[in-house]
């Protein structure tokens, strides 16, 4: 096969492949029959009933709040957290133990104790919920990053007396900032993780929630369309961050792909 | 400071100090003690539930459903990332799909799989064996695509079969990523495990908290959070220690280099 027809075959390979896997599950569910695996046909337009966009404000809306106020805040946190003890070993060694145990717990494991501290299974509580287990990929992006800055430019830095906060915003922050934003990627996956499982545990709102009311009703369709809709928001997010960081990494992209990590 | 109070010193002191907080904020009612359980209440209410065994039977519940997740997920992800990997037009072909559901929350499945499968070992599997899948596969899939061509053309050159190169090139230098997956899906197959137990009542960690909470015995539930941070982390310190014996003979581990 020429390299040509070698290509085309690939692209046209890249666009047959899921139509035919999507085509597959029409015809099995078409052939099964069981209302527990409605046809794809059906789940698009359940989708399109509850999603677009008869329930959205009033259950999509309050689920991408939480995501975006929670992921904010283990952003911040996580950034101001990680620079200080990316600079200070005897720091890092006194918070290792804490965010070692506390990246490790299933989180999960502390729902019910989430409640119990804040006394809400609102916002309050999914925002906190959320924000706390999306820091620890910040953080412990932001210390590697840190630590990973060449040496030399700080030194150089102190050595021409530029005071500890400059040095801190001009050479520190943007060094660490392509690893802030790995880290920042996987918070933002975790957190719909977080959002679906704690709206599912007790809520009064939200996908999960919707969720929860298909799964007590025995309701197959709206279950399918929300499985759906976490898929398709989990994708967007991605998608949006991606962009967001090509934009404000632009400056560092030539760099990197002289130095792949 | 030397080295030894850096390493050992503080670390030790800093998890006291915290220990010594929790029962402080607990005792002066800064929070109530019945909505924060005093640490030495929450240790006492561990240490009385580690001598009953039906603790330790949930306790290898959550740990059967993990390992069976995990090694079911390397038994799939790794031979098929590897095929994937080693073909640009298989990989191009499973793009989209794979694209498609590796973003999915295997959360969301939860509802589903309680009402087809049902509250049993299976779904807890499968929901740990899902989440699992897909980190492993994408980590197989760059580890193979990025084996030294210049290595794959000298086995050809010395007329290794393609079972061999596969064994003698392209699985060690892919060793390195598949081993970040296997880390990366441990902790998520032990998620998944604990979270079919809260959500679907699958015997295990997970259900007895789900129990605990239900009867609102708030110390136990703290005791059993405790317990299950233990768990996750020396599931991720075993891991850990794997990695490093798999990985002994590779430039990544060497002293000195971290």
């Amino acid at each position: 096969m020429s390299p040509r027809a070698y290509r085309s075959a690939k692209i046209a390979a890249e666009i047959t492949v899921p139509i035919l896997l999507v085509v597959a599950w029409q015809l099995y569910t078409v052939a099964r029959d069981d209302p527990k695996f409605p046809r794809p046909t059906t789940i698009l337009a359940e989708f399109q009933d509850l999603w677009l966009f008869s329930q959205f404000d009033a259950h999509v809306v309050p689920s991408l709040e939480r995501i975006g106020l929670g992921f904010a805040i283990a952003v911040v946190l996580g950034v101001a957290l990680g620079i200080p003890l990316g600079l200070s070993r005897i720091g890092r060694s006194a918070a290792m133990p804490h965010i070692e145990y506390w990246r490790a717990i299933p989180p999960p494991a502390l729902l019910p104790i989430s409640i119990i501290l804040l006394h809400s299974i609102g916002n309050l509580q999914k925002v906190s919920f959320i924000a706390f287990f999306c820091i620890f990929p910040v953080l412990l992006n932001t210390i590697y990053g840190v630590r990973g800055i060449e040496p030399t430019l700080i030194d150089t830095a102190r050595s021409y007396r530029v005071p500890a906060h400059e040095r801190i915003r001009r050479i520190v922050f943007p060094a660490a900032l392509p690893q802030i934003f790995a880290g920042m990627r996987t918070s933002l996956a975790l957190a719909v993780i977080v959002m679906v499982l704690s709206e599912y545990f007790s809520s009064t709102s939200g996908v999960g929630y919707v969720l929860l009311i298909s799964k007590n009703t025995f309701e197959f369709k709206p279950m399918w369309a929300a499985i759906l809709l976490i898929g398709v928001l989990g994708y967007l997010l991605n998608l949006l961050f991606l962009l967001v960081e090509r934009h404000v990494l632009a400056w560092h992209r030539g760099w990197r792909a002289a130095t792949p990590l | 400071m030397p080295d030894w109070v850096v390493s050992v010193v503080v670390p030790v002191l800093s998890v006291l100090a915290a220990l010594g907080l929790w029962e402080l904020i607990s005792r002066t009612e800064v929070i109530s003690q019945r909505d924060l359980p005093a640490m030495s209440t929450t240790v006492q209410a561990l240490w009385s539930m580690v001598q009953t065994s039906a603790f330790w039977t949930a306790l290898g519940e959550t740990v059967r459903g993990w390992a069976i997740g995990l090694g079911l997920a390397a038994a799939l992800a790794i031979p098929i990332g590897i095929a994937l990997g080693s073909s640009d037009f298989a990989a191009s072909a499973f793009r989209v799909p794979i694209e498609f559901l590796r973003p999915i929350p295997s959360a969301a499945l939860i509802p589903l799989l309680f009402l087809t499968l049902g509250t049993n070992l299976k779904s807890e599997v499968f929901l740990a064996t899902f989440g699992a899948f897909w980190p492993l596969l994408v980590q197989t899939m760059y580890g193979v695509h990025d084996v030294d061509p210049i290595a794959i053309d000298t086995a050809r050159s010395f007329r290794l079969g393609r079972l061999e190169r596969l064994y003698r090139v392209t699985l060690p230098s892919a060793l390195p990523y598949i081993m970040t997956g296997v880390r990366i899906s441990s902790t998520v197959a032990l998620i998944l495990a604990f979270t079919a137990e809260l959500f679907m009542g699958t015997p295990g960690l997970g259900q007895s908290l789900n129990q605990v909470e239900t009867f609102g015995l708030n110390d136990q539930i703290y005791a059993l959070a405790l317990a299950t941070g233990f768990l996750g982390v020396a599931i991720h310190f075993a891991v850990t220690a794997l990695e490093k014996r798999v990985l002994r003979w590779h430039p990544s581990q060497r002293k000195g280099t971290a």
